[in-house]
């Protein structure tokens, strides 16, 4: 199997003396509106494709937020207007509690899968990995496409969940039974939670066929002299975020295969004694909703690093290529993401510490989770020593990548509290695992999600962001999330919990109030800024300054030396051949050596 | 292909990305009894009596595996007419054994085995063999397209990868099938 077949189509290749030709690739398609930007089979497009659904998903997340912050920071006063907007979902100008869970909900839903998972590992992904290891597209184009009709299907019934009667679920994104089990619990688990599991029953279909093309891709289809140790580390971590991914979510799959069986078909795997005002006692025995929990989080620890990888890799290439420095200590950054990914998977339960774990099992988990901090440590470091003494360039990508690693540090070490079971006492459940998880894994994440666009924009549309948005973007957002979460340990600390609808009435929360004001004016500034980014990006497909060389951050990788605007099938002529690793920077008095050029015979060794 | 050959000497990226959709089934499953573990030491945990109907399809499926690979050796040897039997043959035996396991969900609802209802060992039978029998749907599927393929006069297909990527699955849920029913004949 070649490259060449793969772009082809080949299921009926019947024979196998078809001649391939390596150069004839600019004109072979007779490429429709429908086949180039719809039903593209293209994977630069399809990387667009999800870009774009997941920025919207973005918006619309956000948006959610800022809504139940209003109510959050401004609990006594009412906006007509937001009655104008959402009609009976905020009654009388206030989000009614119903509602407000219903939006905590969503807005989780949305930013873990639909954004943080489909739109960054899906752009990414799809777009960096047959650029970056040389390529012509993905090993089944066709799979690949299917992915992103698979995510978009699902983001058009998450979506259509908004809109019916009894709202959409409510009960948290980790969907717990009995709240998700029963549709007689809450308004929201009526029809809303079968549109639930039915759009995140689609977004898994889509995250394996894109996973098992990802690794399927980067095993088998490198170019000539590409070794697995010779590829940029945005390849390693979207490798790793793949595998995680093809084994963390059938798990979850199998969860909901039982939470539909317990709604629909009147089984108990999650329900056991449970009475219901007005209904009565149920008759389902012997379930146990620690049962879910488990598949959940088997799945649910996991994908904090399916969200997380990425951006590693990302902020890596970024650090690397914009300090003008080799990336520090490579094998031990390869070697701390496999850690990670195999921590990963034994790591679940400390999510589940106050269920009733045993205490013995809850300290194994203890010194599992903690040893994540190990690898994590060993990258962070290695990023630091990449920056050190550096010869910086401040581009917007390497801002945000540097904004990253500081999101990374921040948020790793109240990690650090958290994975602690004792301390998972008083801290589970408030504000404090909010400010952590939001800080390590939502902002960072953005973070490396907002580096690699502005990093890879000029290779997306050919044409630069615009700096000067991109510079308020960063600011006001590495500003303002910390102006958020920070505030938000200190209130966790003091025992405030989360997904609380109204804390103005609650004795011990009252002095409060001004903080949390303060906090959702900040998350509507910020959202503010991240409506500029929108605005930046689009306005720059289409007026951006264009970009004029092939290489314009003097990068070593194999995505640089592909034309401007590639064409489906990325190179014109033959596939470029590696020589050497991609870090290759001022080396031997040379600001960069492409990864296709020879070793020479007297070129100083790497390391 | 000869490409291949001349290339590299490395798996078909379907046949590989098949042995990693095989690892992500079986982390399926692999969750679907372990649920079935951690639930079988609760209190209030009740177990069935397996219906004989499920050995006799255990019987066929593996009867079915030997068919798709005399299908698979017929059609590297270009015996084309025994591939189509065999090919035939092992479909039917695939839908056979689909109806034997309704067949036997039947007998085991006679007995009072019920979806509804408290928990037990009798749920979780239903919903992963039910799971399982999906998964071998979807290979029968597969198979019919390979059968109309076989048959059909327009294209002398002579590529061996598809009948090697159905045939490594048709395995694989036989196996799957000796894992399940093994592990609930042992864990009641």
């Amino acid at each position: 199997m070649s490259n060449e077949a793969a772009l082809h189509g080949h299921s009926e290749v019947a024979h196998s003396h078809e001649v391939h030709h390596g150069d004839d690739h600019g004109h072979h398609h007779k490429e429709t509106f429908i086949t180039k930007y719809v039903f593209s089979q293209d994977h630069k497009m399809i990387a667009k494709q999800f870009l774009i659904t997941g920025m919207i998903w973005a918006i619309l997340g956000g948006l959610m937020s800022v809504l139940f912050r209003l109510q959050l920071g401004y609990p006594d006063q009412s906006f007509p207007w937001l009655e104008d907007i959402l009609g009976r979902w905020a009654k009388g100008g206030h989000i009614s509690a119903e509602n407000y869970y219903a939006l905590v909900t969503m807005h989780g839903t949305v930013l873990v899968f639909f954004v943080l998972t489909g739109g960054l590992s899906g752009t990414f992904a799809n777009f960096l990995i047959p650029l970056q290891i040389g390529a012509r597209d993905m090993a089944s184009p066709m799979m690949n496409m299917l992915s992103y009709w698979f995510f978009f299907g699902g983001s058009v019934v998450m979506l259509s969940s908004l809109f019916i009667q009894t709202g959409p679920f409510s009960g948290g994104w980790t969907a717990y039974p009995p709240l998700s089990a029963l549709g007689s619990a809450s308004p929201g688990s009526k029809t809303g939670m079968d549109l639930w599991i039915i759009a995140m029953a689609m977004f898994v279909i889509s995250s394996l066929l894109g996973g098992l093309n990802y690794v399927s891709t980067v095993l088998n289809m490198r170019t000539k002299g590409m070794s697995m140790t010779k590829m940029p580390l945005t390849m390693w971590a979207l490798f790793f975020t793949a595998v995680l991914g093809i084994l963390s979510f059938p798990v979850l799959l199998s969860g909901f295969v039982l939470l539909l069986f317990d709604r629909h078909a009147g089984t108990s795997f999650y329900l056991s004694d449970i009475y219901i005002t007005g209904v009565g006692a149920l008759p389902n025995e012997g379930g146990s909703a620690i049962l879910y929990q488990h598949l959940f989080w088997f799945l649910g620890h996991p994908e904090v690093y399916i969200i997380l990888l990425p951006a590693m890799g990302i902020a890596s290439e970024v650090l690397s290529v914009n300090s003008r420095k080799p990336i520090f200590g490579y094998m031990a950054m390869v070697g701390s993401m496999f850690a990670i990914t195999i921590l990963a998977f034994l790591v679940w339960a400390h999510h589940m510490f106050v269920t009733g774990l045993n205490p013995f099992l809850g300290s194994v988990f203890v010194l599992l989770t903690l040893l994540i901090a190990v690898p994590s440590a060993i990258k962070v470091f290695n990023w630091l020593t990449t920056i050190w003494k550096a010869n910086i360039r401040f581009t917007p990508g390497m801002m945000f990548a540097i904004g990253f690693v500081s999101l990374f540090i921040s948020g790793g070490l109240t990690g650090i509290f958290l994975g602690n079971s004792t301390l998972d006492i008083h801290l589970h459940d408030t504000y404090f695992v909010i400010a952590h998880f939001h800080i390590v894994m939502g902002v960072s994440a953005f973070f490396g999600m907002f580096a690699g666009v502005y990093h890879w924009f000029p290779k997306m549309y050919g044409r630069f962001m615009n700096n000067t948005m991109a510079y308020i973007h960063f600011w006001v957002t590495l500003i303002g999330a910390y102006l958020i979460f920070w505030p938000m340990h200190y209130e966790g600390l003091a025992g405030m919990p989360r997904r609380y609808w109204d804390y103005s009435i609650w004795e011990s929360f009252k002095q409060f109030s001004e903080l949390n004001k303060f906090i959702s004016t900040v998350a509507i500034i910020v959202f503010a800024a991240q409506l500029m980014f929108v605005f930046n990006f689009f306005y720059s497909i289409f007026k951006g300054r264009k970009v004029t060389v092939q290489n314009p951050w003097g990068a070593t990788t194999l995505e640089w030396t592909a034309p401007i605007r590639p064409g489906h099938g990325n190179w014109p002529g033959e596939i470029p051949e590696v020589h050497r690793w991609a870090y290759d920077y001022s080396k031997d008095g040379r600001d960069f050596i492409p990864q296709t050029e020879p070793v020479g015979a007297d070129e100083s060794k790497h390391h | 292909m000869e490409m291949v050959s001349a290339q590299r000497q490395k798996v078909h990226p379907h046949k590989f990305t098949l042995w990693i959709a095989i690892g992500s089934i079986i982390m399926m499953f692999a969750g679907l009894t372990s649920a079935y573990i951690v639930k079988g030491s609760l209190p209030g945990w009740s177990t069935v009596e397996m219906p004989k109907i499920f050995f006799y399809s255990t019987g066929v499926m593996l009867l079915s595996s030997f068919t798709v690979q005399f299908a698979l050796k017929s059609f590297k040897e270009r015996k084309m007419n025994l591939y189509r039997r065999l090919l035939t043959l092992t479909a039917v035996l695939g839908i056979l054994f689909i109806v034997l396991q309704v067949m036997g969900f039947e007998q085991l609802t006679a007995s009072g085995v019920f979806l509804s209802g408290s928990t037990g060992a009798g749920q979780f039978l239903y919903v992963i063999f039910g799971l399982h029998a999906v998964h071998v749907l979807g290979g029968a599927v597969a198979l019919l397209v390979m059968f109309f393929k076989a048959f059909s006069r327009k294209f002398r297909n002579y590529n061996a990868v598809p009948v090697e990527v159905i045939s490594t699955y048709w395995h694989f849920v036989d196996v799957l099938w000796l894992y399940l029913f093994i592990f609930f004949l042992i864990k009641r």
